[in-house]
């Protein structure tokens, strides 16, 4: 593709707009605001449509990318939404969280020039432009019952993706969740400027739609075992629980007032709402000084939500440096420019309190990078007698997450991992259980919203050949 | 939704309601809990099973009215819908034949104590038991007590009714009579402080059941831990159940007043909204 002729290629990457720093810092308003309809047609007409399509092998569940894109060009937009749909049930979401840096766009024809197509933003494009227009959609058809039931366990990207793809080949699909609304970390985790909930619902609701009935305040191993669902009824089980099971870091003062998981910070904000308090019941403290520990999207979404709380200053502390930090590119940056404060090469040793039981501080080290670790990256290294004191009052520890052994410790001969995950086929999310399939986050550890649907889809199709005795 | 098919007052602020959750009344053991919300904008609060009827499909919860959330289920009438009620959370109780155990129920801990008392009974332990309240206005469930305990004591601080003084102090002349093999004591945390150090002494196994403040009650969030033997437990899904003994219970005091102002400020909008309406 190279020695295409130069002037066909347009290398100015069309710009999202988004809301200005400091105005966005104090609201839950989306952050970045979609492209407009020319915007869209524009970054368009950019997509060299090259025959070797690495996009398409980019993205973790194939979507036909050069052809939706087409389409948004052609001016197509029930064609865009078709192709999108038929490789990916979750677009409006996947447009908005996926690291596409890391994926499709990494490896578009464009991206060796510096400027891959925006092909998330196009995704989100068409996604909004669907969910703006619902009535003229024609209802997904679904085939006459097979009279073959499934459970799902989780309403995250996995089990929402499971149940879609089971409910649309005629299975009777119900659907646990533990909390008392489905959708899983996006509901409870990412917070609503990146990912307005309206948004989860409408393709929750899309889930509903194709007959799925959703069961929420259903704890499985608790209100009844995997066991006894495949003893009263259901042909087969998909484990679709994620990893949410926080871990602390095991220092002194971790128990202090003041010190939250990002789990239970995040839960507080986004799922019950705590930044509507009192108008919302449930209540988080509102630190004036906040540190949040770790450097994943997991740390970036609590410190932001911690500036549009109201705190002064909110620090991200974090043992490696910039270009170690897990998180997306694009939301360490949005967090930077919001005022987030980096302290990187920086490590706790221990959180002070006072003598009423509050934080009033956080010991740390600093740190410096050594030789490469086991995960390629270079070993952060203390340096001895670096100590100092951060002056803080609210520490969130997001330092990632474990599965919930709920189901394993209730579930007879399921295969485990020492990390606690489910041991799956990669390839169809059979475990060793018989009638038992897992996938997402439960076999992989904390991963991404698009591999935890590709899961999800994988397995549906297993559980469907099984279904029918392929 | 979940039907409320019954609600009394056991005191003037101790609600009693029946919820009809057929799933979760089969499953319901004691000694364990649901988290409940009341209404769209509720908080997510932990109640123990006070009682179940798998044949009825219903749930039995006793609340005491401390907050608004707790307020505002107690202005709930029969007919009524909670929002949300899942469970049954957190482990259940151990239950076997110890021999001779001592219940301790304090305040809207009776509750709680009852399933136990009646479990541990009919597994063939003789039961002792011992409820107190700060008045005879705030004792209930005396008759149900009764029902499933060898022998029952009752005491007020007040001395308005029945034994004058400190669920202790029965406690301790218990421990000083004869053979216990086991304490469960359940009411508010100083309450289970004090039944702890009574009974250390006498080194009789002493298990309470903490009430910490609690989000998911699935192990999700850790809003619940609480420091027992120096390693930090889980009280939705370690417990609710501890032993007394190894209990830090300086840090379950200060994680209980995490919220002192917040709470506060809630409850005085939801009286003022009240005040508004009637
Ligand atoms: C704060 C945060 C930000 C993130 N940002 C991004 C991002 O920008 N981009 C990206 O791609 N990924 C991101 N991720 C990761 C992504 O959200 C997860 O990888 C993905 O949600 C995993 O999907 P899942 O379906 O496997 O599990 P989950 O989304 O975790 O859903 C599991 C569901 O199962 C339920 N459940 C668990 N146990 C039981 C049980 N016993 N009974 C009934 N229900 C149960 C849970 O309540 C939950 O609702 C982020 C994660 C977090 C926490
Ligand atoms: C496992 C478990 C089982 C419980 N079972 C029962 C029960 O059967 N009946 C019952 O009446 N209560 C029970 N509780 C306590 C109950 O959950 C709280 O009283 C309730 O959450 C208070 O909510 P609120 O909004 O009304 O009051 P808030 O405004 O939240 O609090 C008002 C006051 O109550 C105190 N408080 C807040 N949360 C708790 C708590 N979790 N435990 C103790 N005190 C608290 C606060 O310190 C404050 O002083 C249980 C708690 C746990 C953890
Ligand atoms: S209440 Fe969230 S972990 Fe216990």
């Amino acid at each position: 593709m190279e020695d295409k002729p130069k002037s066909k290629i347009n290398l100015n990457r069309v710009d999202m707009p988004r809301q200005d720093p400091l105005v966005r810092a104090h609201n839950y308003n989306e952050v970045a605001l979609g492209y407009s309809d020319d915007m869209a047609r524009q970054e368009s007409t950019r997509c060299i449509q090259c025959p070797k399509r690495p996009c398409v092998a980019g993205c973790p569940v194939n979507v036909d990318i050069p052809e939706f894109i087409k389409a948004v060009r052609d001016n197509n937009m029930p064609e865009a939404v078709k192709i999108l749909k038929s490789k990916n049930a979750l677009p409006a979401i996947c447009g908005r969280v996926c690291p596409q840096e890391t994926q499709c766009e990494q490896v578009c024809s464009l991206g060796k020039k510096g400027a891959p197509i925006a092909i998330g933003r196009l995704e989100r494009y068409v996604a909004d432009w669907d969910l703006g227009h619902k009535e003229s959609a024609s209802p997904t058809q679904v085939p006459p019952p097979t009279g073959k039931k499934v459970a799902i366990i989780g309403s995250g990207p996995a089990g929402l993706t499971c149940a879609a793809d089971l409910a649309k080949l005629g299975h009777k699909v119900t659907m646990f969740e533990a909390l008392h609304t489905a959708g899983g970390v996006l509901m409870y985790g990412i917070p609503e400027f990146r990912l307005p909930k309206k948004v989860v619902q409408a393709e929750v609701d899309y889930v509903k739609s194709l007959g799925v009935d959703v069961q929420l305040d259903s704890v499985m191993g608790k209100l009844a075992t995997v066991d006894e669902l495949l003893t009263t009824g259901y042909d087969a089980v998909f484990l679709g629980t994620g990893a949410g099971l926080p871990m602390f870091m095991d220092i002194p003062g971790e128990n202090l007032n003041g010190v939250y998981s990002a789990n239970e910070y995040l839960t507080r904000v986004n799922l019950m709402k705590a930044y509507l308090f009192p108008e919302y019941d449930t209540p988080i403290k509102i630190g004036k000084r906040v540190a949040v520990i770790g450097g994943g999207n997991v740390a970036m979404d609590s410190a932001r939500c911690a500036l549009r709380l109201g705190a002064d200053k909110v620090y991200i502390v974090y043992r490696r440096s910039r270009a170690e930090m897990p998180a997306r590119h694009e939301e360490a940056e949005n967090a930077e420019e919001e005022g987030i404060i980096f302290k990187l090469l920086t490590n706790p040793k221990q959180i002070i309190g006072d003598d009423k039981g509050w934080v009033k501080g956080m010991e740390c080290y600093e740190m410096e990078l050594g030789e490469p670790d086991s995960s390629g990256r270079r070993r952060p290294v203390t340096k001895q007698g670096s100590e100092f004191i951060m002056d803080v009052d609210v520490v969130v520890v997001a330092l990632g997450t474990t599965p919930n052994p709920l189901i394993p410790a209730t579930t007879k001969g399921l295969e485990i991992t020492k990390r606690g995950t489910v041991v799956a086929d990669e390839q169809s999310g059979k475990t060793v259980k018989d009638r038992v399939w897992a996938g997402g986050d439960v076999v992989t550890g904390a991963a991404t919203v698009i591999s935890a649907m590709g899961a999800g889809k994988r397995a549906a199709a297993s559980i469907h050949a099984f279904l029918t005795g392929q | 939704m979940f039907k409320i098919v019954a609600k009394e007052k056991l005191t003037p602020v101790i609600d009693c309601l029946k919820v009809e959750a057929p799933a979760l009344s089969r499953k319901a053991r004691a000694g364990q809990f649901v988290i409940i919300r009341v209404d769209e904008v509720g908080e997510r609060i932990p109640l123990t099973l006070a009682d179940w009827d798998a044949k009825e499909g219903t749930i039995t919860l006793v609340a005491m009215q401390v907050g608004t959330s707790t307020k505002k289920l107690g202005a709930l009438k029969a007919g009524d819908n909670l929002q949300n009620l899942v469970g049954p959370l957190g482990l259940p109780s151990d239950i076997e034949k110890f021999g001779t155990v001592i219940c301790v129920g304090g305040g809207v801990g009776i509750a709680p104590i009852y399933p136990i008392a009646r479990a541990l009974r009919e597994a063939g332990n003789k039961v002792i038991s011992i409820i107190g309240a700060r008045n005879k206005d705030l004792l209930f469930w005396e008759d149900r007590m009764k029902k499933v305990s060898d022998e029952l004591i009752v005491t007020t601080d007040d001395g308005s009714y029945a034994r004058k003084g400190l669920v202790t102090e029965p406690l301790k002349e218990k421990l000083d009579a004869g053979k216990i093999d086991r304490v469960i004591a359940i009411g508010p945390a100083v309450m289970m402080k004090f039944c702890s150090l009574t009974t250390k002494p006498y080194n009789v196994p002493t298990i309470v059941s903490l009430n910490s403040i609690m989000v998911d009650g699935t192990g999700m969030c850790g809003c619940c831990r609480i420091s027992v033997g120096g390693v930090t437990k889980f009280a939705c899904v370690d417990g609710p159940d501890f032993d007394g003994h190894q209990v830090d219970w300086n840090i379950a005091f200060d994680r209980q007043k995490v919220y002192l102002k917040e709470e506060k400020d809630s409850l005085d909008k939801w009286e003022s909204c009240q005040c508004g309406k009637s």
